[in-house]
């Protein structure tokens, strides 16, 4: 079933009625995803788009049966809205406001751990794209006609990198069996390594393109796991070569803050965990097709 | 974002942690007035600049009488101090702090700090304080003393008992650097810092506990909140290209080569800047122009990026997802209408409404270098910036 998301999913929309709200469930709803409704404070029991809007996420889920959330809540509010979706039972979330406060997420992934593991809430983003299924189910904010269907995950910090790899591996004829986004923010609802734990077990997916950036553990983390845990190859990049020690590089998470967080040093730790690297950002798709030949 | 020494010890003061008496001054005389007014027979004359290891360059002196005190301001105010972390450019010093200057018998080290691998406040202390915190981790990892704080109670005061204990100080000294412990990290966390660092930390002959030198950075995404902090900016110790990008909410740093480039996406900007360099080139800053560019906002990235005198050639690259090609492509022939650019232009459109782009970049008539995907713009940009 591709990994998070497919034509099943009933999915939640929180901050319905506002202009990206709308506009991106629009986008969603002609891609062909099954939006059922969405959450608006205050415009509960209102229909938008034709579907119901709910006060709380606790209604929206006992009336829909929804399944999945979608937040374009303020940054100042969305923290709030991602523990409210937790509580409400959702249990898979992504996010993709930018600009939430670093601590705001300290305290969402605090709260999640109220849950048991098997039944906590999984969070993309914030600060992310969004995630795609393609020809099944779109939760986010991409371009859907640069995915081709197919059987390679592409887990990705940016947005447009992944957009950039996607075309890329289209124009070769390259199909995609889920695009993940888990966003620039410095903390995370979730990382490369879950979800290349996720493709592992997932039967649609052969192979997956892991697209890091400056900054942080995350990259180094999932290397250290892929080198004696996963049996379907996996292709990386680290993007920021150029990128200075100290400044941040537009995410709030892209800054060289302490050794082992530049481009070269994560390239290097990756390729020692036996990921094959793309050589240059022009070639993520000639990549993925070499490694794909290799394998069949 | 930074602040300086005197704001970062005026707001830790407010949260219980003690400091030196001190008052920043601007003038050689405001600095002599500031020390008759704290009294006292030694005072430090510290330059007010963004950068740690200001001693070792010079920024601070300590002076014992008025006359000093005027000399070391007059040699301060105005000049640019080169540390070691500032590039040889230095940064302006425009402000100083004066403060009373108080013997001690020990310098520690301090620091609160937002754990990326942890999702968590990590506190550090250490006995060898003076030095610098990523040497100490190099080469003596086991003096570094650490607490990994549960956001759902905070810094509790035995954790911080624990940490003076392992410090080596006795039972009155433990009690004073508690209350700096814990003063410390409710500031951090009530003010949305991302790092306290308290280095050295002094224990003085009558067993108080001191912050002698104080640096808090803060979360950018939390200042719609922290209108005080926010307030403290002071844009004379920032890049001036990226002073006058952030007037116009652009994403932007400066860097040392000649293309200049004007990017949607931060991961997509990177691994443009990446392919220049790929293609033997050097990018002149990274720019990401944002998701709903206008052509407003399209024409005010290029006025930011050919601010830089550096540049010999611009690369606008565009992957839209929420952003249109079209609506890029009016903000390319817009710029080149309004602005005066003399200066080759490759543009590389892709995504959401291509077509529409491409027509409106080929219809224009302006000598603009049309790339069909990421290698082709990189090296034409590469190509142009050469023959320029």
């Amino acid at each position: 079933m591709a990994i998070l998301i497919d034509k099943t999913s009933k999915i939640l929309i929180q901050g319905f009625t506002g202009d990206k709200g709308t506009f991106h469930a629009k986008e969603a709803i002609a891609y062909g995803t099954n939006v059922v409704g969405g959450v608006t404070p205050g415009k509960g029991g209102s229909t938008h788009l034709g579907l119901p809007v709910f006060n709380t996420v606790k209604e929206a889920v006992a009336a829909t049966g929804a399944n999945a959330s979608i937040t374009f809540v303020a940054p100042a509010f969305c923290a709030d809205a991602i523990m409210e979706a937790a509580d409400a039972g959702i249990p898979f979330l992504v996010s993709i406001t930018d600009g939430i406060p670093a601590q705001d997420m300290m305290r969402v992934k605090r709260y999640l751990r109220r849950y048991p593991k098997e039944s906590r809430m999984i969070v993309c983003g914030p600060n992310c794209a969004g995630v795609i299924s393609p020809g099944k189910a779109m939760l986010g904010i991409m371009p859907g006609h640069i995915y081709q269907e197919g059987r390679v995950g592409i887990v990705s910090r940016s947005g447009t990198l992944g957009y950039e790899a996607a075309s890329q591996m289209k124009a070769l004829g390259i199909g995609i069996s889920t695009s993940v986004g888990i966003g620039g923010d410095p903390i995370n609802g979730s990382s490369f390594l879950d979800h290349l734990k996720l493709f592992e077990q997932d039967p649609e997916t052969d192979a997956v393109l892991l697209i890091g950036e400056i900054g942080g553990p995350q990259e180094v983390e999932a290397a250290v796991w892929v080198k004696d845990n996963m049996t379907k190859p996996v292709v990386g990049y680290i993007a920021g070569m150029t990128a200075p020690k100290g400044r941040r590089m537009g995410h709030a998470g892209a800054i060289i803050s302490t050794a082992g967080e530049s481009a070269p040093e994560k390239t290097e730790v990756l390729r020692g965990a036996g990921i094959t690297i793309v050589p240059a950002p022009s070639e993520f798709g000639r990549t993925v097709a070499q490694v794909l030949a290799r394998k069949t | 974002m930074d602040i300086h020494e005197y704001q970062a010890k005026d707001l830790l003061a407010g949260f219980g942690v003690p400091v030196p008496r001190g008052m920043a001054a601007y003038s050689p005389d405001q600095a002599v007035y500031c020390a008759t007014e704290l009294g006292g027979w030694h005072w430090a004359v510290k330059a007010q600049v963004h950068s740690g290891a200001r001693g070792k360059a010079g920024g601070i002196k300590l002076c014992r009488t008025y006359h000093d005190v005027h000399e070391a301001a007059k040699n301060l105010l105005g000049s640019r101090l080169v540390t070691v972390q500032t590039g040889p450019e230095g940064k302006p010093v425009q402000r100083i702090y004066v403060e009373t200057a108080e013997p001690f018998e020990r310098e520690l080290y301090f620091g609160i700090v937002l754990d990326r691998k942890a999702e968590r406040v990590r506190i550090i202390a250490s006995a060898e304080g003076g030095m610098e915190i990523e040497e100490l981790a190099r080469t003596a990892p086991e003096k570094i003393l650490q607490v990994v704080v549960e956001p759902a109670v905070g810094l509790l005061a035995f954790e911080a008992r624990e940490l003076a204990f392992g410090l080596g100080l006795n039972i009155k000294q433990v009690a004073a650097a508690v209350k700096l412990m814990l003063g410390a990290y409710r500031a951090f966390r009530d003010l949305d810092a991302t790092m306290v660092e308290i280095n050295p930390m002094v224990v003085t002959k009558d067993d108080r506990i001191l912050a002698l030198d104080a640096k808090m950075s803060f979360d950018e995404n939390a200042l719609f909140r922290q209108r005080n902090v926010a307030a403290m900016r002071d844009p004379s110790q920032e890049d001036p290209r990226e002073v006058a990008a952030s007037q116009f909410d652009l994403s932007y740093v400066g860097l040392d080569g000649e293309i200049g480039c004007l990017i949607n996406g931060a991961g997509l900007a990177m691994a443009t800047l990446d392919m220049i360099k790929f293609a033997g080139g050097s990018p002149a800053n990274f720019l990401d122009v944002g998701g709903g560019a206008s052509a407003e906002r399209v024409k005010n990235a290029f006025s930011v990026v050919l601010g830089d005198r550096n540049v010999k050639a611009v690369l606008v690259n565009i992957f839209a997802g929420i952003n249109r090609c079209d609506w890029v492509a009016e903000g390319v022939v817009k710029a080149f209408r309004e602005l005066d650019i003399k200066v080759p232009v490759v543009v590389r459109l892709a995504g959401t409404n291509v077509e529409a782009g491409q027509k409106i970049i080929r219809d224009s008539g302006l000598p603009l270098i049309v790339a069909e995907d990421l290698a082709d713009a990189a090296n034409k940009a590469v190509a142009a910036a050469k023959a320029a």
